[in-house]
């Protein structure tokens, strides 16, 4: 390891040229590994609930392995463990180079963070298959992990404070903005959403501070916020440095990005009773859950055009490289899910959508399209630099990933769309004598196909993520592979009609 | 943009603004329903869990139930005649923590309470394609086997009077007695009964000498939807 860190700090020095500033990549590496490991561990959980409502005999019959056991699990590492992961190893190494300082802490704070959150993913899974679980979503962890949490949640926000104060640039980058905006966040919202009483300091078990209707505004406020600031704000924060660096472009609009940040982070933390239309929640809060909702596309928008027009001057570059390519379709699909996002936190939309499918392939192509991709496309960049090699083993391998990738989310998402869709409509026809057109369980029979096909763009998905591995594996072992590159050749024949 | 010059290039000041106004929008929404008094609907009925309720209320979050089935019957004639009156406040004011849900992969069981036997329940969960062939719903054949563990339940009514369940100390102190009468199909219900109104009583699992983790779930199933008498009631009495 030693042998590993000298070399890829002469790379940064010599990539920074102007100073003597020894960066830590070794905990960015370590984040990266983690990233790629706990992100098939996600995909694959997720292919195998996909199959279990498909065709139930996946529950193979043991209590550990039940959908209801299961799903908090391929959420939890979807969200926390490969997402969480991706979060703290592009943050990690983007902060050191936009202050251009080392981590604040040094290595023991950065190494106890790494270890601490893979800590926390391995409680929170292990907790989830023997029952020990909140019942809140994506905060299902019992009240001794949420507590483990909050300690290396608080040592990530020092040394990301830390690393900037020490910055030797006078402003903050905007990327930096964002991951600051989502690490105080989710504190925040960790912290209020979490507040229970244990019934004893030895068990696992806990009963939450509040309940009924506060509580299930409390934990959509934290649910709905989640979404807004671990998967939008910290991934935008990725967009802001990942795709101008990829591009070799600066981001398009200083002034968008100033205004997008103040009104995405006001706007997003509002959202959250679009929930619970047409529940117990008070009418009033409803209704400032969906004015806010529709209000947040805008912002939601702002940031998306300022990530897609970055490529200004760089079209040409989506045609060749599918890396760049992978950033800036997660980008359109950011804008794809921000836009539907708004529609269905309209309330009559919401009474058809809500309970359906069709909340379920929104949150995919948010979480496949805009933050899988956009990690995707951040691995790709940092693995060759991360290792110090020339470049990735494989360009063709990439396109590979890409393709079957964005397969695999179309078969997701229209399957949902049309599962979703149908399944609400089912619930409320009547027949030509007034009675009730279909029996529950009419509905779920209709689901099958499309639960089939869902698991099968999860199939895809998981094989993309699988060409990723080896591909990854092969440039950090040094190996190029030999094939006509993509770029040299493609230029040579588009540069006389240009 | 030259007053954000000066915002970006502190970053305390820019953490604090931050923090600032991402806590605006959480404390308007969320601190009025503690404060208007209109929130919880006032209705008779509603009383906390007995003990072996409880306990069932646990295996329901144990088994991640709430990622299928939700509890909160909206107020549309389609959900008014599969499942029943529209879900209110006060129904769930001693959940905690709520089980609204957000997905129904299977029906909403706000109001599942007295629908079915408990035999069906029984026969249900053990192998739910049994008597629903075109179910997706996971097998928990398990429960019938499993003695249910008997936790040390004052504590368990502890945790909760600590965070606002009005448990008495008579409900305290028999807590224990009334956890094993409850699926007692000789027990002496009527502290029970007094206690906790409405409950369901006898042998729910079909093994009257043993009592399993099937007993405590299916006494949770079979009070839910059951406290409040909407007969009593016009919506303009539970306008919120």
């Amino acid at each position: 390891m030693a042998a590993v860190s000298a070399t890829t700090a002469d790379a940064a020095v010599s990539e920074s040229g102007r100073d003597t500033v020894v960066y830590n990549d070794d905990v960015v590496r370590l984040f990266t590994i983690a990233t790629v490991f706990w992100g098939i561990a996600a995909f694959g959980l997720g292919v195998f609930i996909a199959l279990q409502l498909a065709y139930p005999v996946f529950n193979l019959g043991l209590e550990w392995t039940t959908f209801g056991r299961l799903r908090p699990a391929h959420t939890s590492a979807a969200i926390f463990a490969f997402g969480g992961n991706a979060l703290l190893a592009t943050s990690l190494y983007a902060v050191q180079r936009t202050c251009r300082a080392r981590l604040f802490g040094g290595p023991d704070l950065a190494n106890f963070l790494f270890w601490g959150y893979q800590l926390f993913i391995v409680l929170a899974a292990t907790g989830y298959l023997m029952g020990i679980t909140q019942s809140r979503e994506y905060a299902e962890p019992e009240w001794y992990v949420d507590i483990w949490l909050t300690v290396v949640w608080v040592v990530y926000l020092v040394v990301y404070i830390g690393t900037i104060m020490r910055r030797r640039e006078p402003h903050i980058y905007v990327a930096n903005w964002f991951y600051l905006a989502f690490i105080i966040t989710i504190a925040m919202l960790h912290i209020v959403n979490n507040l229970a009483v244990p019934v004893s300091w030895t068990g696992t078990v806990s009963y939450s501070l509040f309940a009924g209707v506060q509580d299930a505004l409390t934990q959509w406020w934290y649910g709905h916020n989640a979404v807004g600031f671990f998967l939008t704000a910290g991934f935008l924060g990725m967009m802001y440095y990942y795709i101008p660096k990829r591009a070799n472009r600066p981001v398009y609009s200083y002034r968008l990005s100033i205004v997008h940040f103040w009104a995405l982070i006001f706007l997003y933390i509002w959202a959250g009773p679009h929930h619970l239309h047409y529940t117990a929640l008070p009418e009033w809060a409803q209704t400032l859950g969906m004015t806010f909702s529709i209000m947040l596309w805008m912002p939601s928008w702002g940031g998306m055009i300022n990530g897609i027009m970055t490529l200004s001057g760089a079209w040409d570059k989506l045609r060749t490289d599918a890396v760049l390519r992978f950033m800036v379709v997660s980008v359109a699909f950011y804008g794809m899910s921000t836009f539907e996002g708004p529609l269905m936190s309209v309330r009559p939309v919401n009474a058809l959508s809500h309970y359906t499918d069709w909340t379920i392939g929104h949150v995919h192509s948010g979480a496949l399209g805009w933050v899988a991709f956009i990690s995707f496309g951040a691995i790709y960049f940092l693995v060759p630099r991360l290792w110090n090699r020339p470049r990735l083993y494989s360009d063709k391998l990439v396109e590979w990933h890409f393709w079957v990738a964005t397969l695999g989310i179309v078969l997701y998402i229209t399957a949902m769309w049309i599962s979703g869709i149908m399944q609400g409509l089912m619930w409320r026809s009547y027949d030509s004598l007034g009675f009730l057109q279909y029996s529950f369980i009419e509905t779920v029979e209709a689901m099958h196909p499309f639960y089939v096909i869902r698991a099968l763009g999860g199939i895809l998905f998981l094989a993309g993520a699988l060409i990723m591995v080896y591909n990854l594996w092969m440039t950090v072992r040094g190996r190029i592979a030999v094939e006509p590159t993509a770029t040299a050749p493609a230029r040579a024949a588009t540069r006389p009609a240009e | 943009m030259h007053w954000h010059g000066r915002i970006e290039r502190n970053a305390i000041v820019l953490s604090i603004l931050i923090l600032i106004v991402v806590a605006i929008g959480g404390l308007v929404e969320i601190v009025p329903l503690f404060t208007i008094e209109s929130t919880i609907e006032e209705v008779e009925g509603v009383r906390p869990y007995s003990p072996l309720e409880l306990i069932g209320r646990r295996i329901y979050i144990r088994e991640g139930c709430y990622t299928c089935h939700s509890q909160m019957v909206r107020p549309f004639r389609d959900e008014a005649e599969r499942y029943g009156h529209y879900s209110i406040a006060a129904e769930s004011m001693y959940d905690h923590p709520f089980q609204w849900g957000s997905k129904r992969t299977g029906p909403d069981l706000a109001r599942v309470g007295g629908k079915y036997s408990d035999e069906w329940h029984v026969a249900h969960l053990v192998d739910p394609r049994s008597v629903v062939p075109g179910s997706v719903m996971p097998p928990y054949a398990f429960m019938l086997d499993r003695p249910l563990r008997l936790p040390n339940i004052e504590d368990h009514l502890y945790a909760n009077i600590a965070v606002g369940v009005p448990y008495t100390e008579e409900m305290v102190e028999n807590a224990a007695a009334d956890l094993r009468a409850q699926a007692d199909p000789e027990g002496d219900w009527d502290g029970l009964l007094e206690r906790y109104p409405n409950a369901a009583v006898g042998d729910f699992d079909g093994q009257p000498d043993q009592l399993t983790e099937m007993d405590a779930l299916i006494a949770y199933l079979q009070i839910l939807g059951r406290m409040v008498d909407f007969s009593e009631y016009t919506t303009e009495d539970l306008r919120q």
